[in-house]
C-alpha cells in the first residue's frame, strides 16, 4: 500500500489542528498570519493533489480508494476552498476573535469532503459526511450578533441531524440486505440474490440523506433559510463544495454498489431531477433577496447536475463532474461580489445592488456574467456543462427531461437578469466607488476567467473529466 | 490570399474593439467612439474583399478554417462561406458600420454603449460564418444578452416601458432558442448512433440519412426556435415592441440582421441536414407565413408611432421571406437569401431614420409630424428610399427579392402566392399614407429648429441607400451569388417533393 498517497488527508488534518492551534497564540499579528498559513497549506496540498492526479491505490480492502475520480473532486474543493479564502479576506472581520478558528473549520470541513470522495464504504462515507456537516453546522451559525446567523445554524443542525438519521439507516437497511458495508462486496452480493423489498427502502432512504445534502426537491426545504443566514462565504462553499460532495458520494454509491438490475432508480432520480429543476427556478422568479435568490437558483442547478446521473452515461457523468467544476467558478464569482456588497452596505437584498454598474463596473461584469453561466448562456462555462448533460439525458432516452432543463432554464433568466437590471439601471444614492481588496480581486479575476475559460474551450476540462470518470465504464 | 484567416480575423476585429474600449478610460468618448468606427470598418472591407475574391465557378465553402476544439463532441471551430452567408455577412457589416455612425451621438455611458454593441456584431457575424453546429449555437446565443443590456440601458419607453420591452425580447428568443438546442442536441445524438463518431460539422450530418420521423420531429423544433427569431406568426409579439423600445443601432441590427439568422438557420441548418422533414412541414409554415404577411400588414394599417409601423412591416416582410423557404425551389429559396438581404439594409436605413429624428424631435408619432422635407430634405431622401423600397419599388433590391419569391412560390402554392401578393398593396398603403403625412403637405413651424443630417449622420443614408439602389440596379452582383450557393445546396439534397402533411 502506497501510504504517500494519503499526504493530502494527512496534511489537510495537520494544516487544520495547526490553524486551530496557532489561533491561541497571543499577539494580533499572529491571528492576521493564520489566513496566509492556510492559503499557502491548501495551496501546497492542492499541488500535491495535481501531482498525483492520475495515481491509483485501494486501502483496507477497498474502504478507502484513491482514483482519478476522487483526484477531480479534491482539486475541486480545494479550488473552492482557496477561492473562498481569497475572497473572505475582508469579510472575516465580522468574525471579530474568532477568526483563526474559521479558517479550521472550513479546513475541517474540507477533510471531510475529501473522505467522502474516497471512500469505498458505507460507514467512511458517513464518517466523512459527518465530519464536513458538523463543521458547517458551527460555520453557518458563526456570526453570534446576528439573529438570521444563529437560526441557520440551529436549523441546519435539527434537519441535518434527521437526514444524517435517515441516510444512516438507509445504509443499515443496505447492509441487511447484502451483508457488506464495502461498495464493490454490496455490489457483488447484490447481483446474485433476487429482488429484496428491503433492499429499495434502503436505496429510497439513501436518496433521501444525499439528497439533503444536494438540497434536491422535495428534500431542499432548508437550502433558502441556511444559504441566506449563514455568513456569505459559508454559504458559498455550502452552495459548491459540499453539494459537489454530495454529488460524488451520490455517484459512487448508485453506480459502484448497487447493480442496475436491482431497482430502476434511474426513473425515480429522473422524476426528482425533474422536480429540482421547475420548482427551483419557479420559486427564485419572485426573490428579492440575491442571498435567497442564489440558494433556489442553486436548488435548481442541483437538479440540472442531477440529470448527469439520470443518465449516467459517459456523456452524462462527463456532464455531471463538468459542471460541478464549472460551478465552483460561476457560483463563487457571483457569492464573492455578495459578500464584496454586504461588506459595503450591510445588506444582500436587491437594492443593495442598484447602480453597481456605474459604482464598480468590474463587479457588476462579473456578476453578470457569473450569473449567465449559471442561466446556461453561451459561451460561457454553463452552457457547456448544460449540452454534455443534456446530451447525456437525451441520449439515455429521457428527452422530456432534456425539455423541462433547458425551457426552464431559459426561464431562469429572467430572475438572473433581475440582479443585471438591478445593477445596471437601479438608482442608488450612494455613487462613490466601491473599493475591493487586492485578495478579493484576485478571486472575481480567477472566477470571470474561469467560467469564460471553460465555456469558450472547454476541451481541457473535458478532458480531465473523461480521466476521472474511467472507472465507471 | 494563400492561409490569411479571413473570416477569423473579421470576426475578431469587433471583439478586439470590444476589449480596447473595455481598456480605455471612460472620459476618453472621442478615442471610444473611433476604436467602434475602425474596427467595424476594416470588417466591413474584410466582408467586401470576400465578396469579390469568392469564387464563384468554384462554389461550395470558401475561406474555410478548422481547428478541433471539442474532440469527444467533434466540435471543431469551423468558419467558411458560401454564396447564402457572403451576402448576410456583407449585410452585417454593413448595418454594423452604420450603427456605430447612427449611435455617434450617445452621450451617456459611451463605453457601455460601444462595448456591448461590438460583441453583438461579432455575434452575429459568427452564426453566418460558421459551419459547426455547436459553434453556430454559441455565437446564436452571444446576440441575446448584450441586446437585453442596451435595451434597459439606452432604450426609451413609450407605449411600453423599456424594462418590459427587453425582458419580453429576452425571453421570447431564449425559449425559442431552447427548443432549437433540444433539436440541435437530438440531431448530434442521433447523428452519432448512426455515424458511429461524434460530429457537429454540418456538411457531415447533412451527409447522413436520418429516418423521416425524426427528421419531421427535428425541423419542427427548429421551425419553433428559427420562426421565434424570425418572428413567424404567431411568435412575433416580441419583434415591434422590442424594436420600439429598443435603442436605435440595436433596432437596426436586430431588424437588419439578427432576424435573418432565423431564416439563415432554416435554410442551412433545417433544410440542408433534415430536408425529408422541411418537406413534410413546408405547408405549415407556408401558411403561417400568410399570417405575416396579411395580418401583420393588417395591424400596420393601425399603428400611429413610426418604429411600430416599421416593426409591424418587418414582421409582415418576414411572411415572404418564409414563403420562400416553404417553397422549396432553386428561384424561391433565392428569393428568400436575396429578399433577407434587401429586408436587411432597408429595415435598417429606416431605424437609422426614425432613431435620428427621434432623437431630435421626441417624438415618433406620424400625426405630430407633417411636412418635414421641408426642413429636413436629406432625411427626407432616406425615409422616401427605405419606404419606397419597403414595398418594392423596382429599381430597388427589394423588388428582385419580392419578384423572385412570387415566381418561385407560385409553382407550389397558387393561392397562397396571390393572397401573398396582396400584401405588396396592403405595404403600399401603409407606406405611402405614413410618409405623405411625415414628410410632406404644408411646412409646419414647430419643426423649423430641427436640423438636417449631417456629418457622421449621414454615413447611415450613404452606405445602406446605396446598398438598395445598386442591388436593385445591379441584382446580378449579388443574385449569382445566391444562386451559386442555393443551387450547390440543392444539388447535394437531390429532388423534393412538398407536402405530406396534408
Amino acid at each position: 500500500m502506497q501510504y504517500q498517497l494519503l499526504t493530502p488527508e494527512i496534511l489537510t488534518a495537520v494544516l487544520g489542528l495547526f490553524t486551530l492551534a496557532a489561533g491561541l497564540l497571543p499577539p494580533q499579528r499572529g491571528k492576521q498570519a493564520v489566513g496566509i498559513l492556510a492559503v499557502i497549506g491548501l495551496a501546497v496540498i492542492l499541488g500535491n493533489v495535481i501531482l498525483n492526479f492520475s495515481s491509483q491505490t485501494v486501502f483496507f480492502d477497498g474502504v478507502y480508494q484513491i482514483d482519478t475520480y476522487c483526484s477531480f473532486f479534491k482539486i475541486l474543493f480545494l479550488c473552492a476552498a482557496l477561492l473562498i479564502f481569497f475572497m473572505a479576506s475582508r469579510y472575516t472581520d465580522f468574525f471579530g476573535k474568532r477568526k483563526s478558528e474559521w479558517f479550521s473549520f472550513m479546513i475541517f470541513a474540507t477533510l471531510g469532503m475529501m473522505i467522502m470522495v474516497s471512500s469505498g464504504d458505507l460507514l467512511t462515507l458517513y464518517v466523512g459526511l459527518e465530519l464536513m456537516t458538523i463543521s458547517f453546522y458551527i460555520l453557518s451559525g458563526y456570526l453570534l450578533n446576528d439573529g438570521l446567523s444563529a437560526e441557520a445554524g440551529l436549523k441546519y443542525l435539527i434537519m441535518g441531524a434527521l437526514s444524517s438519521a435517515v441516510l444512516l439507516f438507509g445504509m443499515s437497511l443496505v447492509y441487511a440486505a447484502s451483508g457488506s458495508t464495502v461498495f464493490t462486496e454490496i455490489y457483488r452480493a447484490l447481483s446474485v440474490t433476487p429482488n429484496q423489498p428491503i433492499l429499495i427502502a434502503g436505496i429510497v432512504m439513501l436518496i433521501a440523506g444525499l439528497g439533503f445534502k444536494i438540497s434536491a426537491v422535495p428534500f431542499h426545504m432548508w437550502t433558502p433559510d441556511i444559504y441566506q443566514g449563514s455568513p456569505t462565504p459559508v454559504t458559498a462553499y455550502l452552495s459548491v463544495a459540499s453539494k459537489a460532495a454530495g454529488f460524488a458520494a451520490l455517484v459512487r454509491v448508485f453506480l459502484v454498489a448497487l447493480p442496475a438490475t436491482q431497482f430502476n432508480w434511474n426513473l425515480t432520480l429522473a422524476v426528482l431531477a425533474a422536480l429540482t429543476i421547475v420548482i427551483g427556478n419557479l420559486v427564485a422568479l419572485p426573490q428579492k433577496n440575491v442571498k435567497r435568490l442564489l440558494a433556489y437558483s442553486s436548488i435548481a442547478q442541483a437538479g440540472y447536475i442531477l440529470v448527469g446521473l439520470v443518465a449516467a452515461n459517459i456523456y452524462g457523468l462527463k456532464g455531471l463532474l463538468f459542471y460541478v467544476m464549472l460551478y465552483v467558478f460561476s457560483n463563487v464569482g457571483a457569492f464573492a461580489v455578495t459578500t464584496i456588497i454586504e461588506v459595503e452596505t450591510g445588506s444582500t437584498d436587491l437594492e443593495a445592488f442598484n447602480g453597481l454598474g456605474r459604482r464598480a463596473p468590474m463587479l457588476a461584469a462579473v456578476m453578470t456574467i457569473c450569473l449567465l453561466s449559471l442561466a446556461g448562456i453561451p459561451p460561457l462555462a454553463g452552457f457547456a456543462g448544460k449540452f454534455y448533460l443534456f446530451s447525456g439525458a437525451i441520449q439515455a432516452g429521457y428527452l422530456w427531461l432534456a425539455f423541462i432543463g433547458l425551457l426552464m432554464s431559459m426561464i431562469s433568466v429572467y430572475y438572473y437578469l433581475n440582479v443585471a437590471k438591478a445593477m445596471y439601471i437601479g438608482e442608488s444614492e450612494d455613487e462613490a466607488n466601491v473599493s475591493v481588496p487586492v485578495m478579493g480581486r484576485l478571486a472575481l479575476w480567477l472566477c470571470l476567467l474561469g467560467t469564460i475559460f471553460i465555456g469558450i474551450y472547454p476541451g481541457p476540462l473535458s478532458h480531465m473529466t473523461e480521466l476521472a470518470i474511467g472507472l465507471f465504464f | 490570399m494563400g492561409d490569411f484567416p479571413i473570416l477569423s480575423t473579421t470576426l475578431l476585429l469587433p471583439i478586439l474593439g470590444a476589449i480596447l474600449i473595455m481598456i480605455v478610460p471612460r472620459e476618453q468618448e472621442k478615442l471610444i467612439r473611433y476604436i467602434a468606427a475602425v474596427s467595424t470598418l476594416v470588417s466591413l472591407a474584410l466582408s467586401l474583399l470576400v465578396f469579390y475574391n469568392y469564387d464563384r465557378a468554384l462554389a461550395g465553402m470558401q475561406f474555410v478554417e478548422s481547428i478541433p476544439w471539442v474532440k469527444d463532441l467533434g466540435v471543431n471551430y469551423a468558419v467558411g462561406v458560401d454564396g447564402i452567408s457572403i451576402p448576410l455577412l456583407l449585410l452585417t457589416n454593413l448595418i454594423g458600420f452604420s450603427a456605430v455612425y447612427a449611435s455617434w451621438s450617445v452621450e451617456e455611458r459611451v463605453k457601455e454603449f460601444f462595448s456591448l454593441l461590438l460583441l453583438l456584431i461579432t455575434g452575429v457575424m459568427g452564426t453566418f460564418v460558421a459551419t459547426d453546429l455547436f459553434i453556430f449555437f454559441l455565437f446564436y446565443e452571444v446576440v441575446v444578452i448584450p441586446i437585453y443590456l442596451l435595451v434597459i440601458m439606452f432604450g426609451s419607453s413609450k407605449r411600453v416601458t423599456k424594462e418590459y420591452a427587453g425582458m419580453k425580447l429576452t425571453i421570447y428568443l431564449l425559449i425559442g432558442s431552447a427548443f432549437l438546442l433540444v433539436g440541435l442536441i437530438a440531431l448530434f445524438i442521433k447523428g452519432q448512433s448512426i455515424l458511429g463518431f461524434p460530429s457537429m460539422d454540418i456538411t457531415t450530418l447533412a451527409g447522413v440519412d436520418f429516418p423521416v420521423a425524426f427528421q419531421i420531429f427535428a425541423y419542427t423544433l427548429m421551425a419553433f426556435g428559427f420562426g421565434t427569431l424570425l418572428s413567424m406568426f404567431p411568435f412575433h409579439a416580441w419583434s415591434p415592441d422590442g424594436y420600439a423600445g429598443a435603442p436605435t443601432a440595436v433596432s437596426m441590427i436586430h431588424a437588419g440582421v439578427l432576424k435573418k439568422i432565423g431564416g439563415y438557420g432554416l435554410i442551412r441548418i433545417g433544410l440542408f441536414i433534415l430536408p425529408a422533414g422541411a418537406q413534410y412541414i413546408a405547408p405549415i409554415i407556408a401558411l403561417l407565413a400568410l399570417g405575416n404577411v396579411v395580418y401583420a400588414g393588417m395591424i400596420c394599417l393601425s399603428q400611429k408611432d413610426l418604429k411600430y409601423i416599421v416593426g409591424y412591416s418587418s414582421v409582415s416582410h418576414m411572411g415572404y421571406v418564409l414563403l420562400g423557404i416553404a417553397s422549396l425551389n432553386l428561384i424561391s429559396i433565392n428569393g428568400a437569401v436575396m429578399m433577407m438581404f434587401a429586408h436587411g439594409v432597408m429595415a435598417a436605413l429606416f431605424f437609422a431614420m426614425i432613431g435620428n429624428l427621434y432623437q431630435k424631435s421626441h417624438t415618433r408619432n406620424v400625426v405630430d409630424f407633417g411636412g418635414l422635407a421641408h426642413q429636413m430634405p436629406r432625411l427626407a431622401t432616406g425615409f422616401m428610399l427605405a419606404g419606397l423600397a419597403s414595398l418594392g419599388l423596382p429599381g430597388t433590391v427589394n423588388f428582385i427579392g419580392e419578384f423572385t419569391i412570387f415566381v418561385g412560390a407560385f409553382k407550389n402554392y397558387q393561392v397562397l402566392t396571390i393572397i401573398a401578393i396582396s400584401g405588396i398593396v396592403i405595404t403600399a398603403v401603409y407606406i405611402l399614407r405614413t410618409l405623405g403625412n411625415v414628410l410632406f403637405g404644408p411646412r409646419r413651424p414647430e419643426w423649423d429648429h430641427l436640423q438636417d443630417l449631417k456629418g457622421p449622420e449621414m454615413v447611415p443614408l450613404i452606405v445602406l441607400g446605396g446598398a438598395i439602389l445598386l442591388g436593385g440596379i445591379l441584382p446580378f452582383t449579388v443574385m449569382d451569388l445566391i444562386n451559386s450557393g442555393v443551387d450547390q445546396l440543392l444539388q447535394q439534397i437531390g429532388p423534393m417533393g412538398i407536402g405530406g402533411i396534408f
